[in-house]
């Protein structure tokens, strides 16, 4: 037998066999965490798999196919007008990096054939934070004001640290020559104004099926709330008849699924049912669909594939680590407190600077935050741990490093605790 | 001829280095397929979208991955 092959997988078993030997079962505080991340991991599949993560799974596929990446970078070129260079590297995130593993690329590619420093880093830190999926799950999740501040906070912020890279790196931008941008394809199948009617449909899909109870008996919340299964049938029935219009599937499949869902909805006091067989017929009609749709559902596929299993592992450890709400986890709620409690200055910097180095996979960072909230983390520091997250990571630093060199990174990383912080701070103090 | 497929690594990335083998190996090409996961490599190709395909150093598909008939299409007019 040679060692040199096979020492990793005698480390692999033997270490496995070890972490069993001395697991503390028995231990109250292991048990009930190991229990704290099975209750968390089925609230997860009960609340949020079925009415939001499939939807926004279909929009963020949409995105990808039926949005073209050209029209946008074509923004982000070495001669674009500096200033809509910034707003549009702001933003763009939510419709170019749709899966995390694309923003470095673009970020460099915007560094040395584009904007410059300036946007490219602008787009770095607002990209990971504003991309639907991760939207729609902080709001779901963490609250409606945490999902919009986050997402408000990143556009803004992301456009300060721009513009400050680029006044404190200014010679070397002007020495630097950008080299040529080589465009992706552009191929636009449809006019804006469809797009965005079918990208109304599915968000509207999405809002209502998830639109919360209110706490108010009455009022306009609370009628939208009691109209919420109608108007997401509304919404469906458009989306059916523009699949039907726009990507040519079959009349009668689509036809057969509304009637069949319909039946499902008027036989069961229970919508999910109806919402299962509609999201199970969409399956089938875009999988087996050789055009467009096809390529709708097999990028909506693919990210799902990408994203669920990371989530699944982040939502256990989240759970065995931090607990449920107001439930402790392994780490004391004492400890969680201490450090990020309340709305300090040392809070909020503590949070960003957590945040800053430790690695979140796509979407994991949602369940985290919410352990430590549960556990007394103020909404300061969330959002401070929240915007600095996934912008950066000891991994990706290393990339970064080797786009900007180490003074511009370091002066990034700097950049990015401080504002994190002080949006932290800022948000704290208004809720 | 020398395939390139430009990408970091995710799952995109492999996809299609795997549909730019099936495609050429189809075909009976010829061909070295290399991967090419540095990022300053990449942004040297021009390339911001990825996953991207260079055949013989020029670029031909950036920020997809088309079908194995659009790629045996690619490689055939480029011989």
């Amino acid at each position: 037998m040679s060692w040199k092959s096979e020492w990793k997988k005698l480390a692999l078993i033997v270490s496995v066999f070890l972490a069993f030997f001395y697991l503390p079962v028995g231990n109250e505080r292991f048990d009930s965490a190991v229990l704290e991340a099975l209750h968390l991991t089925k609230w997860y599949a009960q609340e949020h798999v079925l009415l939001c993560l499939i939807p926004a799974f279909f929009i963020a596929g949409a995105i990808a196919v039926f949005i073209s990446q050209a029209s946008v970078m074509q923004y982000l070129g070495a001669k674009a007008n500096k200033c809509l260079a910034y707003s549009v590297a702001s933003v763009s995130g939510s419709i170019l990096a749709v899966c995390s593993c694309t923003v470095l690329p673009l970020f460099a590619g915007i560094y040395r054939m584009g904007a410059g420093l300036g946007p490219a880093t602008a787009f770095l830190y607002s990209g990971p934070a504003i991309n639907v999926l991760a939207i729609v799950m902080t709001a779901r999740i963490l609250g409606l004001e945490l999902g919009l501040a986050r997402a408000l906070g990143a556009v803004v912020f992301s456009v300060l640290i721009g513009l400050l890279m680029h006044l404190i790196f200014l010679k070397e931008e002007q020495q630097k020559s950008a080299q040529q941008m080589l465009m992706p394809d552009e191929d636009v199948k449809r006019p804006l104004w469809q797009n965005a009617l079918y990208f109304t449909c599915m968000i509207g899909i999405l809002v209502f099926a998830n639109w919360g109870k209110p706490a108010e008996e009455t009022g306009i919340w609370a009628s939208v709330y009691g109209a919420k299964w109608f108007l997401t049938s509304l919404f469906a029935l458009a989306l059916g008849f523009l699949l039907v219009r726009w990507f040519a599937i079959a009349c009668w499949k689509v036809l057969i699924l509304g009637l069949l869902v319909s039946a499902l909805a008027v036989a069961f006091d229970q919508p999910l049912f109806a919402f299962s067989a509609a999201t199970i017929g969409l399956v089938v009609i875009t999988s087996t669909d050789k055009g467009e749709a096809g390529e709708w559902f097999s990028s909506s596929w693919g990210f799902a594939k990408q994203i669920m299993p990371l989530l699944l592992v982040g939502v256990l450890i989240a759970g065995v680590l931090l607990g449920r709400v107001g439930h402790e986890g392994l780490i004391p709620s004492q400890w969680i407190s201490m450090a990020v409690g309340g709305n300090s200055f040392s809070a909020n910097l503590f949070a960003s600077l957590a945040g800053a180095f430790m690695y979140f996979a796509t979407l994991t960072e949602v369940p985290i935050v919410q352990g430590l909230m549960g556990n007394g983390m103020g909404k300061g520091p969330a959002l401070a741990l929240l915007l600095a997250g996934p912008a950066l990571s000891l991994p990706n630093m290393l990339v970064i490093r080797s786009v900007l060199g180490t003074r511009k990174l370091l002066v990034f990383v700097c950049l990015v605790v401080l504002m994190s912080t002080i949006s932290g701070i800022i948000f704290g103090n208004i809720f | 001829m020398k395939l390139q497929v430009l990408g970091t690594g995710c799952a995109k990335c492999n996809n299609l280095a795997q549909a730019a083998e099936t495609a050429a190996s189809q075909l009976e090409l010829d061909y070295e397929l290399e991967k090419i996961t540095d990022i300053n490599q990449i942004t040297a190709f021009g390339v911001m979208v990825t996953p991207a395909l260079a055949i013989d150093g020029v670029v031909k598909v950036a920020g997809k991955v088309p079908d194995i008939d659009e790629l045996k299409a690619l490689l055939l007019t480029w011989q």
